[in-house]
């Protein structure tokens, strides 16, 4: 697979390039961040460096790049998501158009050996994890249901079912327990799913077994059409208070904050004190999915707010205001970022349909009577018309 | 060995005991299973014996259990669950259907879930609501699932160590009105397929299905009924999904006449399923419409009525008339 994402190829040593940003930190020694006491913030929507007491990050030039072109060839590959869907190649696309830092970030933070529990909108994830971003499209094209093997990226499917997958995160994550790992485990979901019974229960677990889970929140604002005052009348991070184990607000749109919060959140798990829940305040941009329609619920004024607090373009300014990236990176992204759109609308487009008789494969691992004489009654059938064709 | 007399209970804890024994990565989970040993005490003495690091006593949440068994058979291991009671299941229903069920074929194959639901389920224990239901229909009519019920202790000492070892969800059905039954289990014997069905009786005029608890209540019947010079071919099921129809077609085609007994109600139940095939397939063959006897269209009743409500001889026999009548 040729899978460019910066994760890949971090594996090489590089060191060679390290020009440490540590000057930002003697500099921003007398700045507090903006905003929410509570919320930690690492850059701001300016594009200046803060610290933060609990928080710190220091990144060298050449992994601020690495994340920069991580979320920039997310939302590329994202709104060529959107763009199949317009142009019919896709039944449906959800944008994450918004949460590129909060996604890259974390995403970032994880080792090869922890495991990701996506919802649906996590390409960024997938993209960091090493998912062949084609890989994604099957479900929404509607070739598959989930379509890649989730051991290969330890990148789990996408979850539709709102909140399900926290509870397979927390199964794992004892399972790592039991095994006698320091690996750890990311459970996604979003502010609606915060109501769910299922996350509710996945705290429970992890709470009582101590286990190994980190449960990353993306507070977008919105399940689909009602806002997270729908869903909650405290802060959603600190919904972990009642369970007995750490939440933190982190700003969803720096990626700097949303990296170093997700290692501290995984550290912490891995040290064996048990879960914690990270709620990545950001925005979801678009619309829920290209099925929905915005308009009908937000004002286009909120939006606005938040087009100010864009993740990609406050690291670009950093990055600019710093010199740690020069016109060529940007233009050799750009670039790139218009061969993965060209890469995916070919892949889509030999995207092939599935054989009719996949549909009564892998059901059972085992094996099953009824499925066997079904798939041999409708392969009859469809023979049936060959016969009369002949 | 000589094969040992145990309860059906019993012969389900002592299969749980070799499975764990067998398989490091076996986990025994649900409420209440370590130390109190399961409200039937199924898991008793298994948590001292393997741990509570294998034999878990979970939180009072039912689609936290099921969806955590997910999470740790993908990360290796083989959860067998318990669920309480029949009726509590459905809070897990959402995990078990949406979740486990599909994502063998959502992976496209790549991962196993092999993770078995243990449901003591059926009435006739005097119970209040919510413990004494019926719900294998529910979870029969789901592709990616596998149903199984025993109904003696030697096909419940075997059948739990089949559907740990399958690499498919199973829910277990445990007849839970026969716990205490005791039955001869040689624990020695070769098992047959667990989704092989049982003659358990041979006859020749009338064919009778049924599983789980009823198996026991048609065998009666059909002693009954050879009292009065009728002689009834009675098969235990033993599987209700998949179904073993060769089996059933191959008694009716002898017979001619079917009557299947559940304690599920009979509207959409397994009942309804098994007379739409056996009918297909045996259409020539039938001298009678295949009858069904089992729970009517109805909440499962309280305590003072479930008599009135479960398949008994008398309704059986019933049945077994009306169809011989044709």
């Amino acid at each position: 697979m040729t899978v460019e994402s910066t994760a890949a190829r971090s594996k090489q040593p590089r060191r060679s390039s390290s020009k440490r940003t540590s000057s930002p930190k003697k500099k921003a020694a007398a700045k507090k961040p903006a905003g929410d006491p509570g919320l930690v913030q690492l850059l701001t929507p300016e594009g200046e460096r803060v610290e933060h007491p609990d928080y710190a990050i220091d990144l060298t030039a050449d992994e601020l790049r690495g994340l920069y072109r991580d979320m920039v060839l997310t939302r590329a590959f994202d709104a060529e998501g959107v763009t199949l869907q317009r142009q019919g190649e896709l039944g449906l696309w959800p944008s994450l158009l918004g949460q590129e830092a909060a996604q890259v970030g974390s995403a970032r933070a994880m080792r090869d050996d922890d495991y990701a529990f996506p919802t649906y909108r996590e390409h960024g994830v997938a993209w960091v994890r090493g998912v062949p971003p084609e890989n994604l499209l099957g479900m929404f094209r509607g070739v598959n249901n989930g379509g890649w093997d989730p051991n290969s990226n330890n990148f789990h499917l996408y979850t539709i079912v709102i909140g399900s997958q926290a509870l397979h995160a927390t199964g794992y994550a004892m399972g790592i327990t039991k095994d006698g790992a320091d690996s750890s485990v990311i459970a996604y979901f979003g502010d609606g799913a915060s109501s769910q019974g299922d996350v509710a229960e996945s705290f429970t677990f992890a709470a009582v077994y101590n286990a190994p889970v980190v449960f990353f929140c993306q507070n977008n604002q919105w399940a689909i059409s009602e806002p997270t005052e729908k869903q909650s009348r405290v802060p959603l991070y600190r919904r972990a208070d009642g369970f007995g184990f750490p939440g933190v607000r982190v700003d969803g749109n720096d990626v700097l904050a949303c990296l170093a919060v997700t290692r501290a959140a995984l550290e912490h798990t891995r040290s064996g004190q048990g879960p914690m829940l990270v709620e990545a305040y950001t925005y979801r941009m678009g619309a829920h999915t290209t099925s929905d329609d915005p308009t009908r619920y937000r004002e286009d004024e909120e939006r606005k707010g938040w087009e100010a607090k864009d993740p990609i373009l406050r690291l670009r300014t950093y990055l600019e205001n710093e010199g740690l990236a020069d016109e060529d990176f940007f233009a050799s992204l750009e670039e790139e970022s218009t061969a993965l759109g060209k890469r995916v609308r070919e892949a889509i487009r030999t995207m092939e349909n599935p054989d009719e008789m996949a549909m009564f494969e892998n059901i059972y691992a085992d094996g099953h009577a009824l499925v066997d004489e079904e798939r041999a009654a409708y392969a009859a059938y469809q023979a049936s018309f060959a016969e009369e064709g002949n | 060995m000589a094969a040992e007399k145990m309860a059906l209970a019993k012969a389900i804890t002592e299969s749980l005991r070799t499975s764990l024994e067998q398989d490091s990565k076996v986990l025994v989970m649900g409420e209440d299973v370590g130390k109190l040993g399961g409200v039937f005490r199924v898991t008793d003495g298994l948590q001292k014996d393997f741990g509570e690091d294998r034999v878990i006593d979970t939180p009072l949440a039912e689609s936290g259990i099921v969806g955590t068994a997910i999470g740790l058979a993908l990360r290796g291991y083989r959860p067998v669950v318990e669920i309480q009671f029949d009726g509590f299941v459905f809070p897990a229903y959402d995990q078990i259907v949406t979740q486990l069920a599909k994502m063998h074929a959502r992976a496209l194959g790549k991962i196993k879930l092999p993770v078995v639901i243990r449901i003591p389920y059926g009435g006739g224990i005097g119970a209040v609501e919510h413990h004494s239901e019926s719900p294998e229909a529910l979870f029969a009519h789901v592709a990616g699932l596998k149903c199984v019920s025993p109904s003696n202790a030697s096909d419940a000492y075997w059948m739990m160590q089949q559907s740990i070892a399958s690499d498919d969800p199973v829910i277990f059905f445990e007849p839970k009105r026969r716990y205490w039954d005791k039955g001869e289990v040689d624990k020695t014997a070769i098992p047959g397929p667990l989704h092989k069905a049982r003659v358990a009786r041979e006859g020749s005029d009338l064919t009778v299905v049924a599983y789980g608890p009823m198996v026991k209540t048609c065998m009666e019947a059909a002693a009954a009924a050879a009292e009065e010079g009728r002689s009834l071919e009675v098969i235990d099921l033993r599987s209700m999904s998949p179904i073993d129809f060769d089996t059933v077609q191959a008694s009716v085609e002898k017979t001619g006449r079917l009557v299947v007994v559940h304690e599920a109600p009979v509207f959409y139940g397994s009942g309804a399923e098994i007379a739409a095939r056996i009918t297909e397939r045996c259409f020539y063959h039938l001298e009678a419409p295949v009858l069904r006897v089992g729970g009517y269209h109805a909440p499962y009743p309280p305590a003072r009525l479930e008599e009135e409500y479960l398949p008994g001889l008398d309704r059986i026999l019933d049945s077994v008339d009306r169809a011989l009548a044709y």
